[in-house]
């Protein structure tokens, strides 16, 4: 039941906009996000952590085809559900000081992408995963479309086409999997998850899945829609994309790939460790010599999530518990990164680098907390991105010493292009046009703490995400175990 | 009592959190106030551990505050160890940490953002407290990275000047690097042992064959993690540079407590390195070639706190040397001594900086001994300290060095007893040309000369009398003295190796010491003295050795050419043929002939292949709703 009201909450929502005046509807939005963050409250008091499919809810859809509405809430979908519902009233309020024309729009779809995100993290039947994964694109690809910058008609096309080619890939191989299975066909989880198929056959579907989440997440060399994309798309749009969205990939090798063809990863799982680690310091060097701030995050992100990509791959509980860890830490992180390159753009009406300086001079309260959050996506001991960065490494490093070594690189060169970036924009002598950067408003204020707090919680104390994800992470860990 | 050993961190944290949030409500004598309080606190209860770790036959205690990261088999309970090693570094930390702390407060009087620079100062102490306190290598870890994030903040203290910033920066990536090397071995270190906690790793340790590999190269990563933080050749370059900071934290932070992390994580790891001899000989040359090269450029340098930064690379070779032939409480016997003279020095710097109203060369000094004699005196007994001469702290430790290398290798002797030579030569130049002479400054310079106020002084003075009794804790044998520190860090040593050497050779030692000293003092008075034979004025016209040694090698421009630009060029090379002349053509052209597919097939009228695959999406989506419906 509760997972039908954490997904219907915002899809009435997003209806229910339409009919709202348009000077409310920001409020209504940020209402019925924080309706689902207490939700998602709730929902982590009644959750034990050794069940699986909690809160399940099972429908027969379309009874003859073997599709069923089957969702349902487990320790890997509740910590997703909970990045979803905690990030979306931060993006919202993001964008309480913007009037958007056509707000009423812009919101619904905002809450629409709510509705879908969550339907894919809480799926349990290949066909309803399938449809969630498409429906999240169309409101994205809208926000982007109408909201987005000078190029977003060019950009956004290819975003388009680039990721929905790559689903409909993972359609056919979902398919294929759906004939395989015995008796009358079923696109039940459970179904796929008891395949037995041959090895090559498992190397096909690896690479049907493989190429869906590669491009979403995305891994090189299949990124090169993302930094474009990020770029041009209105800011909410650029975190909805990299603070949620992406993680719908990495969620995808993890619950959809790993344990379905653990034959198709034993053959080519160390061929996507290579590329998710030639990402890592291929867009860390793209980040080296960005002068644009908002595509230098851009690239930046593709190095973090190129790590967590590795640490799946690594197989085994420490890079999957990383994994975890660093797809909430990284939400947070981004989201935060994002919003200060909105803020940072608004005042001075440019990005680049060599245009800032000195905004630390009369801003503390920015400076500081733009420190913390860079401490955060470099991984600095007791923020999130440590604990995350540390079990990632580990995890790698079990699985090979050399990767781990070239994953590892990340270290340096995160540090060197944010701490380059921090100079560039935070110190130096104040600009002539420093000036013009006035004080954080309440809502900056209210979002920029919050993701500073977050990131030295759940640095301090990130037991409670451990201990909710590792059942289920063991869980998805034993079908491919049974293969060696 | 052990129980409590949480306070010790945790009064510089909540000194930071209250400094931080009251920032500029709070004035100056307040900020400080409660930052060296705070200080202070710590210092109080690491004394009563210390008592009760003294005692005859008490044990290492661990205290697990809470469990932070545990994954399958891998538990980091966040928790400290309290034993002899733990306790004597707690001590100098805040002790030393507490004079500086006091001496920071007639430091930064004038400076507006003094709340800015003590909260960052307690935030340091903190983190290097969890340093030597963490009972794993993972908290370790997290002290040693924050001192490296408080390194960076303070050295860019003064942000508005760029060359500032670029100099914490440096020292910020560089420490990076080191770190991956750190990580890396406690990354095999857990696939080895199954764990990262002290105890349980030096436990399966002791059982491993001499030289194993698997040993040799965790020793040899987490010495990378060493030369990053310790300042050692490749990684030293970033020391120097850190001299921008304000001197308060090139004393405290870039003298006696960071830098000596690396050899205290050495000492602590000791069970490791007595196996891996190969790694310990690794360590020994590096630290050797470090002590020399640094103390020749040290030569050579005209900046105050330059001199004093080279020295203190120099040093920590030293004690480099002393853990690679085994010595490790040699090692931290220097690293004591060191953190009392070196942080005179530059507390005795500083002072002289402040009278100088901000002057650092000391071509443009002399003859200052009269304007400020409590911190000529000071810095006096600092740089006899430092020089080795008996009794002052610097001759025992360094001597102990001498003589423990001495039954190692005679040719690292040489060259080391050389580096002594020219620490002395280095340290009365800067002696010489700064109290002595005539004075070179201006006439605005002179009319301002004063001695510093009292917060200044008082801890110079305490500082000067440690750095000359500090040194009785570790007596040679020819005194006929029990060797303190020795028995009292013999239970975490696990394979003390025996340097005995004969007392001929002790006596020896300490008479050519004494003799040479004396050569040197006179020598270099009557150079830069006597004969006013002063550096030349322009550094560019200096010629062969000289100049070499003033550009230190030139290994800044090396690793600029060799590393920095190569990789800047070669990123922006690949973005703009690789990333866009290539992939994200391959992209593009991919999609333009399906588009031209689309065309012709004539699915859609308008040929779009967007609207095709869109309305495509929604038709499935539509069926199957109907089909749901129906």
């Amino acid at each position: 039941m509760l997972t039908l009201l954490l997904l219907f909450v915002p899809l009435l929502a997003s209806i229910a906009c339409f009919a709202l005046d348009s000077r409310n509807v920001k409020v209504f939005a940020l209402g019925s996000t924080l309706i689902n963050f207490g939700l998602t409250v709730y929902a982590f008091t009644l959750f034990k952590n050794d069940i699986p499919d909690q809160f399940l809810v099972n429908y027969w859809w379309i009874q003859n085809l073997g599709i069923s509405f089957k969702a349902g809430i487990d320790g890997i979908s509740i910590l997703l559900i909970a990045l979803t519902n905690t990030l979306l009233p931060l993006i919202i309020l993001s964008s309480y000081r913007i009037d958007y024309k056509n707000s009423k729009t812009f919101y619904s779809l905002i809450l629409f992408m709510q509705f879908a995100l969550i339907g894919v993290f809480t799926a349990l039947d290949g066909f309803l995963f399938y449809v969630f994964w498409e429906l999240a694109l169309i409101p994205i690809y809208f926000i982007c479309l109408l909201w987005g910058g000078a190029e977003r008609i060019k950009i956004t096309l290819k975003f388009f086409i680039y990721t929905l080619s790559g689903s409909l890939i993972m359609l056919v191989g979902l398919i294929y999997l759906y004939l395989q299975t015995p008796g009358a066909h079923s696109f039940d989880i459970d179904a796929l998850y008891n395949l037995s198929l041959s090895a090559e056959a498992q190397g096909l579907v690896f690479w049907a899945f493989f190429l869906a989440f590669a491009i979403k997440i995305p891994v090189f060399p299949f990124h090169t829609w993302q930094p474009d994309t990020y770029t041009d798309a209105p800011a909410q749009g650029t975190m909805l994309l990299s603070g949620i969205m992406l993680k719908m990939g990495l969620f995808g090798l993890i619950r959809w790939m790993l344990p379905i063809v653990p034959l198709g990863i034993a053959e080519w799982g160390n061929t996507a460790m290579i590329l998710s680690i030639i990402g890592i310091i291929y867009a860390s060097c793209m980040a080296l010599v960005q002068n644009d701030f908002k595509r230098l995050i851009a690239y930046s992100s593709i190095a973090h999530v190129g790590l967590i990509a590795a640490g799946i791959f690594a197989l085994n509980i420490q890079g999957l518990q990383g994994a975890m860890v660093q797809m909430l830490s990284h939400g947070v992180n981004v989201i935060g990164m994002f919003f200060i390159v909105d803020i940072i753009q608004r005042r001075m009406k440019t990005r680049n680098l060599s245009e800032l300086g000195g905004l630390a001079h009369n801003n503390p309260m920015f400076s500081i907390l733009f420190m913390i959050i860079m401490l955060g996506s470099i991984a600095l001991p007791l923020s999130n991105g440590f604990v995350g960065e540390f079990l990632l490494l580990n995890g790698i490093y079990q699985y090979s010493s050399w990767m781990a070594l070239f994953a590892g690189l990340t270290v340096i060169l995160g540090a060197v292009y944010m701490l380059r970036s921090y100079q560039k924009i935070m110190l130096g002598e104040p600009h002539a046009r420093s000036v013009e950067f006035t004080g954080l408003h309440t809502t900056e204020k209210i979002i920029l703490i919050s993701v500073a707090s977050i990131i030295i919680i759940t640095g301090v104390y990130p037991k409670p995400i451990l201990t909710v994800a590792g059942p289920a992470l063991e869980e998805i860990l034993s079908h491919v175990k049974d293969i060696y | 009592m052990v129980q409590f050993a949480w306070l010790i961190p945790l009064f510089p944290l909540l000194g930071f959190i209250v400094i931080g949030l009251l920032n500029k409500r709070l004035p100056v004598n307040l900020s400080g106030g409660i930052a060296a309080a705070m200080v202070f606190l710590s210092f109080v209860v690491s004394a009563f551990l210390f008592n009760q770790v003294a005692q005859e036959g008490s044990i290492p205690e661990r205290v697990v505050l809470f469990d932070w990261i545990s994954v399958g088999d891998l538990s980091i309970p966040f928790s400290f160890l309290i034993d002899r090693l733990s306790v004597i570094m707690l001590m100098v930390i805040t002790g030393v940490g507490f004079l500086i702390h006091l001496y920071s407060i007639g430091y930064m009087h004038h400076d507006q953002d003094h709340a800015r620079y003590f909260s960052y100062l307690n935030l340091f102490v903190f983190f290097m407290l969890l340093l030597v306190l963490g009972s794993n290598y993972i908290v370790m870890f997290v002290g040693w990275e924050g001192v490296g994030l408080c390194s960076y903040l303070l050295i860019g203290f003064w942000f508005k000047n760029i060359d500032y910033s670029n100099a914490a920066k440096k020292a910020f990536i560089m420490n990076r690097i080191g770190d991956l090397g750190l990580l890396l071995g406690v990354f095999l270190i857990y696939t080895t042992f199954g764990s990262v906690s002290f105890r349980e790793v030096f436990d399966a340790a002791e059982h491993f064959s001499n030289n194993d590999v698997t040993i040799t190269t965790i020793c040899l990563l987490l010495f990378v993690g060493a030369m990053g933080k310790s300042a050692q050749i490749p990684l030293y370059t970033w020391l120097p540079d850190a001299m921008a900071g304000p001197t308060p934290v090139s004393a405290l932070i870039h003298a006696a407590t960071m830098v000596t992390a690396g050899i205290y994580m050495v000492v602590r790891s000791n069970v490791l390195y007595a196996i891996s001899t190969d790694a310990s000989e690794v360590m020994a040359v590096v630290g050797l070639a470090t002590a020399f090269f640094a103390a020749t450029i040290g030569l050579k340098q005209n900046d105050i706190k330059k001199v004093l930064a080279y020295s203190t690379v120099s040093q920590l070779g030293y004690m480099f040397v002393a853990l690679g032939v085994g010595a490790y409480e040699t090692a931290l016997f220097h690293v004591i001594t060191h953190a009392f003279f070196k942080a005179l020095l530059f507390l005795g710097a500083g002072s002289v900086i402040h009278a100088m109203s901000g002057e650092q060369d000391i071509r443009n000094m002399g003859g200052l001994k009269k304007a400020l004699p409590i911190t000529h005196i000071t810095f006096l007994i600092g740089t006899l300290a430092i020089a080795g001469l008996p009794p002052f702290a610097g001759f025992f430790s360094k001597d102990e060095i001498l003589a423990s290398v001495w039954s190692h290798s005679p040719i690292m002797f040489w060259v080391l007893a050389g580096t002594s030579v020219l620490t002395a030569v280095y340290m009365f130049r800067l002696y010489w040309l700064t109290f002595y002479g005539e004075f070179r400054g201006t006439e605005h310079q002179k009319s301002h000369l004063h001695e510093s106020p009292a917060t200044i002084t008082i801890p110079l003075v305490v500082l000067a009398i440690l750095s000359t009794v500090g040194g009785f804790i570790g007596m040679p044998e020819i005194f006929h003295q029990p060797h303190l520190l020795k028995e009292f860090l013999a239970p975490i040593i696990w394979r003390a190796t025996d340097h005995e050497v004969s007392h001929t050779f002790e006596y020896a030692l300490m008479g050519v010491s004494i003799v040479l000293l004396i050569v040197i003092m006179y020598g270099t008075y009557s150079n830069y003295v006597t004969k006013k034979n002063l550096p030349i004025a322009n550094d560019e016209n200096l010629t062969g050795l000289s100049k070499v040694l003033n550009k230190k090698y030139y290994i800044d421009e090396i690793y600029n050419a060799v590393i920095t630009k190569p990789i800047d060029a070669i990123s922006a090379f690949v973005y703009k043929y690789i990333e866009k002349g290539f992939i994200d053509k391959l992209v593009n052209s991919t999609g333009v002939s399906l588009n031209g597919l689309g065309g012709v097939m004539r699915f859609v009228q308008a040929g779009n292949i967007g609207a095709y695959i869109f309305s495509m999406v929604i038709g499935i989506i539509l069926i199957i709703f109907f089909k749901l419906i129906l």
